[in-house]
Order: C-alpha cells, then sequence, then structure tokens
C-alpha cells in the first residue's frame, strides 16, 4: 500500500551491470555468499536519506603524493571526474573515499604480505567532496600490480579503491578504478565479475589531457554514475 | 540516460580509510539515549569473519553536524563489532505504516563483490508486531536474525551470519534495496 507521502525510492540495477555474490572463480566468495533470496525491500525513509558528513569533522585529504612534504616514489597521477545519477544530475558535496597500494604495488597493511618495498612517503588514503557540480579531483601516484592468492600465479590489475555515499543509502557504491590497456584484465575475476562488458569498461579511467600538468603529472578522468531516482522509463 | 556504476569488493585492506572512532557515532555529542550495538559474524562455516567493515545507518534521530548517523567498524580476529549510537525511534514505512525503530546494516568485505544489507530490531519493542517487513517473514528463525537481542542495560547485541551453515544453521536474512 502506497501513498503520496512516501519517499521517491531509488530505481533497480540495470541487469548486467552489478557483479553476483557467488562468483566461482572468485574463492572468496565461496563461504561468504547467501543462499537463501535476498527480500525485497521497497525504499523507506531508512533507503532514501543519508548519512551527514560535515567537512568540518570528516577533512579532507587530496593529496595522497606527500607525507610531511616527502613525495611518494611512483608516477604522479591527479585523478578527477563527475558524479552523476542515472539521469545525469550531478552529486554536489558528497564524500569520495579513496585507498589504494603504492608504486610497488604494496599496501600499509599489516595483512599486506607482499615481497615489496613500502614506501615512507606514501599512506595510500583520501578523501575528497565533489563540489556543488558534482566535480572531484585527487592527486596520487599510480598504483603498482601486486599478487594475490586466489589461482595460481594471480595478480591484480593496477587499481584504486573507491567509496561512495550518494545522498542516500541505497545509493552507497564502493568500487575500484582500473587503468586503460592493462593486460591483467583478462584474468581478474575481481574485474571480471561484472557481467556485461560495457558496463566493466566504465571501471577504467580514461587518459585526460586537460587536466595532465605539464613537468607534473599525468591526469585521469573517471566519472560515476549513482542510482536515479524514480521508475524507470520502462516501467513506465 | 546511463546505468549506475558497477560494485567492486572493498577487499582485504579497506582499513586503510579506517578510522575506528567511526565506531561511536555519538563522538559530536549529540543529545538523546545512548546505547550499544555488538555482535559478531561468522561465514558459511561458522569461521568468524574478521577483516570486515560493518556499517550502520539510521534514519532516526535526524542526521545533524552533532550526529552523522552513520558508522564504520571493523570485525576482530573473532569477527566481532560493536556500536555507540543513539537509539532510534519509529519511522514511516510506506503508505500509512509505521516502522518499528531499527537500524540498517550494510557489510563490506573481500569475498563479496558488493555490499550486503540487513537490519537491526529491537526484541519486544511493542512496533515490532506490526513492522511491514518484520511480518512479511514468515519463518521464525529467518525473523530472528534482524531482532536485536538485549545484553544488560543499554546494550543490544545481534549475530550476522553470511551463509546458511551445512546443518542448516539460519541464515541472517539479507535485503535487496
Amino acid at each position: 500500500m502506497n501513498s503520496a507521502r512516501d519517499p521517491v525510492p531509488f530505481r533497480p540495477y540495470v541487469p548486467g551491470t552489478q557483479p553476483p555474490y557467488d562468483a566461482p572463480a572468485y574463492g572468496s566468495t565461496h563461504k561468504r555468499h547467501p543462499v537463501e533470496d535476498l527480500v525485497l525491500l521497497p525504499h523507506t525513509v531508512t533507503e532514501t536519506a543519508g548519512p551527514s558528513f560535515s567537512p568540518a569533522h570528516f577533512l579532507p585529504i587530496s593529496d595522497l603524493s606527500v607525507v610531511d612534504g616527502k613525495s611518494a616514489l611512483g608516477e604522479r597521477i591527479i585523478v578527477h571526474g563527475r558524479i552523476t545519477d542515472e539521469d545525469g544530475r550531478p552529486v554536489p558535496n558528497t564524500i569520495v573515499e579513496i585507498w589504494q597500494a603504492n608504486a610497488s604495488g604494496r599496501y600499509r597493511h599489516p595483512a599486506d604480505q607482499h615481497d615489496a618495498p613500502l614506501d615512507p612517503n606514501f599512506r595510500g588514503e583520501g578523501r575528497v567532496f565533489t563540489d556543488g557540480d558534482g566535480w572531484y579531483r585527487f592527486t596520487s601516484i599510480k598504483p603498482g600490480a601486486y599478487p594475490w592468492r586466489n589461482h595460481d600465479n594471480a595478480w591484480r590489475p593496477n587499481h584504486i579503491h573507491f567509496s561512495f555515499f550518494g545522498a542516500g543509502f541505497a545509493q552507497r557504491l564502493i568500487t575500484q578504478m582500473y587503468f586503460p590497456g592493462d593486460p591483467l584484465f583478462e584474468f581478474d575475476p575481481i574485474f571480471l565479475s561484472i557481467p556485461e562488458e560495457a558496463a566493466r569498461n566504465r571501471l577504467i579511467c580514461e587518459l585526460d589531457m586537460s587536466v595532465t600538468e605539464p613537468e607534473w603529472a599525468l591526469g585521469y578522468r573517471f566519472d560515476v554514475v549513482l542510482r536515479g531516482r524514480g521508475a524507470t522509463p520502462m516501467e513506465g | 540516460m546511463s546505468a549506475a556504476t558497477g560494485g567492486q569488493t572493498i577487499g582485504p585492506f579497506w582499513h586503510l580509510i579506517e578510522h575506528p572512532d567511526w565506531a561511536d557515532l555519538t563522538r559530536f555529542g549529540p543529545d538523546g539515549e545512548r546505547i550499544t550495538l555488538a555482535g559478531s559474524k561468522i561465514d558459511g562455516d561458522g569461521d568468524p569473519v574478521t577483516d570486515a567493515a560493518v556499517e550502520l545507518w539510521q534514519a532516526d534521530p535526524p542526521a545533524d553536524e552533532r550526529f552523522p548517523g552513520f558508522g564504520r567498524c571493523r570485525t576482530d580476529e573473532r569477527g566481532a563489532f560493536r556500536f555507540t549510537t543513539l537509539k532510534p525511534g519509529p519511522v514511516p514505512g510506506r503508505g500509512n505504516a509505521a516502522q518499528a525503530p531499527h537500524f540498517a546494516i550494510s557489510i563490506h568485505a573481500r569475498g563479496l563483490l558488493k555490499g550486503l544489507v540487513t537490519r537491526a530490531y529491537f526484541a519486544d519493542d511493542p512496533h515490532n508486531e506490526t513492522d511491514p517487513l518484520l511480518s512479511s517473514i514468515d519463518d521464525p528463525k529467518r525473523r530472528g536474525t534482524l531482532i536485536a537481542l538485549p545484553d544488560g542495560s543499554d546494550r543490544w547485541r545481534i549475530d550476522i551470519r553470511l551463509q546458511r551453515g551445512p546443518e542448516d544453521e539460519t541464515e541472517t536474512v539479507f535485503l535487496d534495496v
């Protein structure tokens, strides 16, 4: 039973654009994916409202390439992009969390035992907010590829982790951004977990000469789309 | 129109963005009744999930400068997590229904290519009887996975099982939102 006062829900995801819970090629899913059917929950205020992240309490960290004035090793990059919803509306003033391995493919994390050097000038954590028109930007270094134990001789393509909140709880998105032309894509069960090729390829950023700074850093653009509100056109 | 961007796992190294104080939603000094919600997480074998990010969100009290409405906590080596927050009240449901007080909980971890979403209600709350979601789940064992139990005054506990066990141990109800 619906009423005119109900909050406008977010639309269902387009089929083929999201990974499954059960992905046999990715071993860690085997004992962690639900086997019961999910229970469909029509959106209420719990799903349509979202957190408050006051920049006064959540300070931005927009340059990952420097610690205490000292530069990290590796290829310096500028990453920027625009966050919109499925109807092309910008998502303003929303928090974007970023984390990544260093240029050698090593995370500053006790569980990362890869035999590659840590960099004292690289922590690998960032946090920025979009501006009023949905744009975000940060500076970092290009992360290295690294091995993992999913299968024999398994290596992850270079990637940066992103966490987005949007304007409502049901818009939450955690994903990974990849770099153009990576030869490891075809071997990576995490990248390949997204069924549709076109949807997978949207996780790959583009070289962007308009933000590349001469004698300083290459620029990349990574646009992100969060769920739109309301019924899909197909549902009329 | 462009479809929403695909999700990818949070992975095992998300702690680079962890700030332990995020597990205390009352750290900016809001008014209200403080409670804790604790629990643990296990996988299909009953083993603790030791590298997850548990996120808690509540629409009531409304988020503002002193109350983010959102918290995040790691699971530790025993799979345990613990939040301090304000006790929510009932919020509107769809139509003319009211929803019983609840938290939304999402779980992100290595092995989860996208987050799992569930809820935690409070045992013995009279609104539970008419809550639309709780009422829609016929199996009392499954319904029970959504209900936090009291553990002393102002302390609540809910355990989460990501996958049904080999002896048919009950899997937590996860939501398609």
